[in-house]
């Protein structure tokens, strides 16, 4: 235990008010004695002068055991049981103070835990019924979030200034990263700015339009752009804003959509226009000066025109070769249009199904319909086709139920609708293709004919007689399989926090970082693994991984996780406390690739570490190699622990958790001790302020003072 | 013995082509007929009895699918030959036209000197009528 200024004071106080009583008695005596006494007495203290200089020690001696004591036993003990009291009240309700000291504060302690126990119950019964309340709002909260993740299109919603509130799933994959390399961007994360992500002139001139169309009196006004995302990846963003109480603008809605292929087409489109321009011309021209030539001069000499034939014969070949060329290169462009998605014929079908007899009451069958054969389809469209061709074959000819099958030819499937009964002609089904389709009360202004040409797709009717079967064939062009999306991995006993309205309100800090409150701050806590403990001597990096609090809610889902190469071999020892085999790194990235990606990882916050100095020495040996600097400010768990705690000796990671009811799950993996220096830090916040410590720079004011800062490694 | 010459029923709408055509065909020693519509092609198939049919797709009064069906929907008519041409050459169509009953479908353009021979293979394939 530390000793005080006020300690040596006591003692000090102490040991020279007894030698000022003991001086003082000789002194008085010392005046009463005669000359002769005087003198006899002088010699006895000379005689005994080291027995006098022991006793002085002696004294002193026993002056710091009787303070130290003492302040063991009353000072310090009320200095402790009141920081145990503080644990109670501001960070773990259910912890129990133990008494030291003098036995008064047995009694002292007791009465506290008493008063904690009646506190504990009062705070159960209060969280009760605001847990009531908020499972309501949390009940609506989570129908939302269920409603965001079954969108198929990408949802992310973003303040005035840009910070993410909240997004969905599917925008998540379609902003990652894609390939192996390291991302060029951070990734998407709640209250991160929209920016880093989607160009920030595009986003700004969305807003603008938005703008300048809300003054110009719309209501409801939507903007859309494209935007270039990593890999040639091309996304339609849809921009929607909204409005606060006071109707300005306070925020956008963006919905997502990749487009890669779809415009992917339409360039082909546009190539294969040009291609055709460009290489018809020349042909055409020379055929076209060959013939007018011909027509113009019927007298002139044989050998002319035979020389003026074989120039328009020529360049017709070359005319013919270059047209089947252009086709053939671009047949993918011109099979299909923009309306036109990927679908398997089976579920194609059983959509038909259901719309013909909940239209028609006509039933219907399939019969052989093969598993993997997908087809490029406007779906609404085909089954409207589809139910108005049943419908005239139950009207005009009778027919009381159709059948489905299906197969595969070339680069299209065949869907025939099968019935037994009379046969149509060819002539009437001709006439069929080109009326509007009606189908019931309903009629469109598509035809038949308008729906296949839009699939690049055929239909006709053809018919066994023998068995007395008909049908109508319809070829639709095959498609890709389309993998049902994986649904998000069940995250045990929680839900993905893909929002936080609570950043809405938060304003763009532009002053000092160190100002600000740190319950509004963003951090990226973290957690290395290392080969040994001397970064110095070689010990390397093989694990990092880190969380994020954003508004003072730890997001789980939003991790960052990644096993490093250390191209060294690892200490045995060191492998039985983090668990991690050597081969499970050969193939991981080496440090100067993961530190670039973590570093945008914590872009625009600070970072918290228990016992930060060690990871941020190995960190720091690696800047340079990995080109990147970490500027921002470090906090670190155990100096805050010891700053709330200065009279308490044990600051490990895992008794402050169990100090602080911080559950301790997965220990010496990088993320579960993130994770929990995470949940250690949102308590330790409290205690802070308790303390009066509320800003980021009284924070690291308060670590710098602690003792363990003087910790180096 | 000299057999009768085999007999071509071309049908098409765009003059310029059936010009090539039937020059080419007669000079091959071929018996040439011309239809210019579907109506029409279908009364001169059912007088002249062709043994080979050239027939465009997109024809104003029934299209070259619908004459074909018919065609094959006659059993005495099953051992015409069907070349049908077109300027729609998707393999929708393609497919659609083989799957009708045609024996050749050919896209247009295409080389005469080839399309020729392809009938003359056609035909030297098919059974000869009252030969053997």
């Amino acid at each position: 235990m530390k000793l005080g200024r006020r300690f040596w004071l006591w003692l000090a106080l102490c040991y020279l008010g007894t030698l000022a009583v003991v001086a003082g008695v000789l002194a008085t005596l010392g005046a009463e004695l005669e000359g002769a006494e005087q003198a006899a007495f002088q010699r006895v203290l000379d005689r005994r002068a080291p027995a006098l200089v022991f006793a002085l020690v002696l004294l002193g001696f026993v002056w710091f055991g009787i303070v130290r004591w003492f302040s063991q036993r009353y000072p310090q003990a009320a200095r402790r049981l009141a920081e145990e009291t503080r644990v109670v009240l501001a960070a773990n309700p259910g912890y129990r103070v133990a008494a030291h000291g003098a036995p008064e504060f047995d009694e002292a302690a007791h009465a506290i835990n008493q008063l904690a126990e009646a506190y504990h119950r009062a705070l159960g019964d209060l969280e009760t019924r605001s847990a009531e309340a908020r499972a309501q709002v949390e009940e609506e909260r989570n129908r939302l979030a269920a409603l965001m993740s079954e969108l198929v299109e990408g949802v992310l919603v973003c303040n005035i200034e840009g910070r993410i509130l909240l997004y969905n799933e599917r925008a998540k994959q379609l902003l990652a990263p894609k390939g192996g390399a390291a991302p060029q961007y951070a990734p998407l994360g709640l209250g991160r700015s929209v920016f880093t992500l989607l160009e920030r002139d595009q986003v700004a001139h969305a807003l603008d339009k938005v703008r300048q169309r809300l003054a110009q009196g719309e209501s409801r006004p939507v903007t859309r752009f494209v935007a270039s995302v990593s890999e040639g990846a091309l996304l339609r963003a849809v921009v929607t804003p909204f409005f606060d109480a006071d109707a300005r603008v306070a925020g956008m809605v963006f919905t997502l959509d990749d487009v890669t292929g779809l415009l992917g087409r339409e360039g082909q489109r546009l190539a294969l226009l040009h291609s055709l321009a460009a290489g018809l011309r020349a042909p055409v021209a020379n055929v076209r000066a060959a013939a007018e030539n011909l027509v113009a001069f019927p007298e002139m000499e044989d050998a002319r025109r035979a020389q003026f034939a074989q120039i328009v014969a020529d360049e017709s070949g070359v005319l013919s070769g270059r047209l089947n060329t252009a086709m053939a290169e671009y047949a993918d462009a011109l099979k299909a249009s923009l309306t036109l998605e990927d679908m398997s014929v089976a579920d194609l079908v059983s959509v038909a199904r259901r719309r013909i007899e909940s239209a028609l009451e006509l039933p219907t069958r399939a019969e052989a319909i093969p598993d993997d054969l997908w087809v490029r389809v406007d779906s609404f469209a085909f089954v409207q086709a589809l139910t108005y061709v049943a419908g005239r074959l139950r009207d005009e000819y009778g027919i009381r139920d159709v059948r489905f099958r299906a197969q595969a030819s070339g680069a299209f499937a065949e869907l025939d609708l099968v019935w037994t009964g009379a046969i149509v002609a060819s002539d009437a089904f001709s006439l069929w293709e080109l009326q509007p389709m009606r189908i019931g009360a309903d009629e469109t202004p598509l035809t038949l004919k308008d729906v296949l040409e839009r699939h690049g797709g055929e239909a006709w009717t053809q018919a066994h007689k023998q068995s007395h079967t008909a049908w109508f064939r319809f070829l639709l062009p095959v498609g890709e399989r389309v993998a049902a999306a994986a649904p998000a991995p069940p995250e045990a006993g929680s839900r993905p926090e893909y929002y936080d309205f609570d950043l809405f309100g938060r304003i763009e800090a532009s002053s000092e970082l160190e100002g600000r409150r740190l319950a509004e701050l963003t951090y990226t806590v973290f957690d290395t693994e290392t080969t040994g403990l001397q970064p110095s001597a070689g010990d390397e990096i093989i694990s990092i991984a880190a969380v994020r609090i954003v508004n003072g809610r730890l997001l789980k889902q939003e991790f960052f996780e990644q096993l490093v190469n250390p191209r060294r071999p690892l200490d045995p020892e060191s492998a039985r406390i983090h668990g991690i085999e050597a081969e499970a790194l050969v193939d991981q990235p080496t440090i100067d690739g993961v530190l670039p990606a973590f570093h945008r990882f914590c872009e625009d916050t600070v970072l918290v570490a228990h016992n930060a100095a060690f990871d941020m020495r190995f960190i720091e040996l690696k800047e340079q190699a990995a080109g990147i600097r970490f500027t921002q400010p470090v906090l670190d768990t155990l100096l805050l622990s010891a700053a709330v705690h200065p009279t308490l000796e044990d600051h490990r990671l895992e008794s402050i958790a169990e100090r602080l009811g911080v559950r301790v799950i997965g220990r010496h993996t990088a993320l579960g001790d993130a994770l929990v220096t995470a949940e250690v830090f949102l308590r330790l916040l409290a205690l802070l302020a308790e303390r009066g410590i509320e800003t980021l720079g009284a924070a690291l004011e308060a670590s710098r003072e602690t003792y363990y800062a003087r910790l180096r490694y | 013995m000299e057999t009768a010459k085999r007999k071509v029923l071309i049908v098409d709408d765009e003059p310029n082509i059936v010009t090539a055509l039937e020059f080419l065909l007669e000079r091959r020693g071929y018996a040439v007929r011309v239809a210019t519509n579907g109506e029409e092609a279908l009364a001169l198939v059912e007088s002249y009895r062709p043994d080979v049919m050239l027939l465009d797709v997109m024809m104003p009064k029934r299209s070259g699918y619908e004459v074909c069906q018919k065609v094959r929907e006659r059993p005495d008519m099953q051992h015409v030959k069907v070349v049908m041409l077109s300027a729609k050459g998707r393999e929708a169509e393609v497919n659609k036209g083989l799957s009708l009953g045609a024996d050749l479908y050919i896209t247009k353009p295409f080389s005469t000197q080839e399309l020729v021979e392809r009938i003359d293979a056609l035909l030297g394939a098919a059974a000869k009528p009252g030969g053997a």
